[in-house]
């Protein structure tokens, strides 16, 4: 219980981020939102066995945590929470796909590197969306999905999960509080209970999102979410997202570690 | 200045369920008037709050607003006149920052975004919480709370102000500011409550419910003191002019 309610606490670090207002911070929402779209999409489209020529898209992280000045730490944290599901998908590649690598004179399985690649590039994807939170937070990314010409229900949607998860947690962790203070010496919640107590929440989940959906019409809400004017975006703006789509392809077409490898391995000869 | 007349007519409502919550009410409330509504638990307010501000459509009868019906197609006009504050302001700070709460409603009505801009800041400082402005509603305490949700029906510059249990849930100090907040605006103010002693400092006006019928309507000092009324309505006189708990002395 007192996880929920430290969680809760902590679950809007990101927003407290996002206001700051450094280079990246100013950056228009939709470059960002472009830019870190087309990074996932290079990161994903790699090879099974390609680690090396991932490896300078681990530039793109790094430059926005040192430009937006974001502390590392909670953010890796916050990875680290998806982390279990990640080996859960990947632990059992070792054991399967058991042909051997050759790295350079050790022979590894290659299960161990479908592993590795999936761990790496989900470790960047993950931290790049977070990291697009961090610098634009939820508002100005929902303003941001909107020009893209999302359909403004989902939009909606997503603000107003994102708006009352806190609310809703607060109720289930006063609803289990209120279950163990009356049911001492017992571990967790009877199974018997658990019918009832999901009912209760869905119950009272709906009540609230009456009164929500209410409370928003009498001022004036007829289905448009408006979150204000938008600046334009301007030639930096652009610059940003050209200059990082050219690395991305670049990253992706050319072995960008095996140049430089050949390059250095060459100035030696 | 009419448009800021609420005027109630032989209004009655049933819940789908075949219960009669409202049966036959008649009021008007003029200008500048600061009503008290209250009621036991059931009496009628909330359903009759509800009526006012067009959630609910009444069975019979009608209410109309400076003289326009509430229907479905006067809504947004009559919205715009009638502001309704929330029991819980959890209910109504829906969006990420006290800001853009405060700015819903004045961006619903299309106004640029400069306007919006000047209302928000001037409805923030009237309920002395312009520091706040950029932070995460949930974060904020009780009183801040419901400081935030005034501000965000006052943005929308209504002649009418409807509040629903305005004080509950306040620590006493918050209770005093919400209420010296709410005497110093010069709107014709509607208020349900059970706390009778801010009713009886607020409000000229109480009407009182009882089973879904008017029980009295008229000024509050003649009516929170009549202690045979409040007793068979489910009430109770304030408990400022109740006997003093100490000396027993006799304050009515």
């Amino acid at each position: 219980m007192s996880n929920i309610m430290s969680s809760l606490y902590n679950m809007r670090l990101l927003d407290d981020l996002a206001r700051q207002e450094t280079v990246i911070h100013k950056l228009h929402p939709l470059v960002k939102l472009l830019t870190t779209i087309s990074y996932l999409i290079v990161v994903v489209s790699y090879g099974r066995y390609d680690i090396g020529r991932l490896l300078p898209l681990i530039l793109y992280p790094v430059m926005i945590f040192t430009l937006a000045e974001l502390p590392v730490k909670p953010i890796l944290l916050r990875i680290l929470l998806v982390s279990p599901f990640i080996i859960g998908i990947g632990i059992l590649n070792p054991v399967f796909d058991n042909q051997i690598y050759l790295l350079g004179q050790r022979e590894i399985s290659r299960g161990w590197v479908t592993f590795l690649s999936i761990l790496l590039k989900s470790g960047l994807t993950v931290t790049a969306a977070l990291l697009l939170i961090a610098t634009t937070g939820m508002d100005r990314l929902a303003a941001a999905l909107r020009m893209l010409k999302i359909p403004r229900i989902f939009v909606l949607q997503l603000l107003l999960t994102y708006r009352y998860i806190s609310v809703l947690m607060e109720e289930v962790a006063r609803t289990l509080r209120a279950y163990s203070l009356r049911a001492p010496e017992q571990k967790g919640v009877q199974r018997s209970a658990w019918g009832s107590l999901a009912g209760q929440l869905i119950l009272r989940t709906f009540d609230r999102a009456q009164r929500i959906y209410e409370a928003m019409c009498l001022r004036g809400f007829a289905g448009e979410y408006n979150t204000g004017g938008f600046k334009q975006i301007k030639v930096g703006d652009l610059a940003y997202l050209v200059g990082w789509v050219f690395f991305f392809a670049t990253a992706r077409v050319y072995n960008i570690p095996m140049l430089i490898g050949s390059l250095i391995t060459g100035v030696i000869r | 200045m009419s448009h800021h007349k609420l005027e109630v007519k032989d209004l009655r409502y049933s819940y789908p369920d075949g219960h009669e919550a409202i049966k036959g009410m008649s009021f008007t409330i003029h200008h500048g008037e600061s009503v008290g509504i209250i009621g036991a638990n059931g009496a009628g307010k909330s359903t009759l709050l509800m009526l006012m501000m067009g959630v609910l459509f009444p069975s019979q009868g009608e209410v109309s607003v400076a003289d326009v019906r509430v229907t479905k197609k006067t809504l947004a006009m009559i919205r715009q006149r009638l502001g309704m504050v929330f029991q819980d302001p959890d209910d109504q700070l829906f969006m990420n920052t006290v800001y853009d709460d405060v700015a819903f409603g004045p961006r619903n009505y299309k106004l640029d975004e400069k306007e919006v801009e000047k209302r928000v800041l001037h409805a923030l400082e009237l309920v002395g919480i312009l520091h706040l402005k950029d932070r995460a509603p949930f974060k904020l305490s009780g009183g801040e709370k419901r400081a935030a949700a005034i501000a965000s029906v006052l943005s929308m510059q209504p002649d009418i102000l409807v509040m629903d249990e305005p004080t509950a849930a306040l620590d006493p100090k918050s209770r005093r500011r919400v209420m010296e907040l709410l005497t110093s605006f010069h709107h014709t103010k509607i208020v349900t409550s059970h706390d009778l002693d801010m009713i009886y400092e607020m409000c000229d006006r109480t009407i009182v419910l009882k089973k879904g019928e008017i029980a009295a309507d008229g000024a509050t000092s003649e009516i929170l003191v009549n202690a045979e009324l409040m007793d068979s309505c489910g009430l109770e006189v304030p408990l400022a002019l109740q006997n003093c708990p100490v000396c027993g002395t006799k304050k009515v």
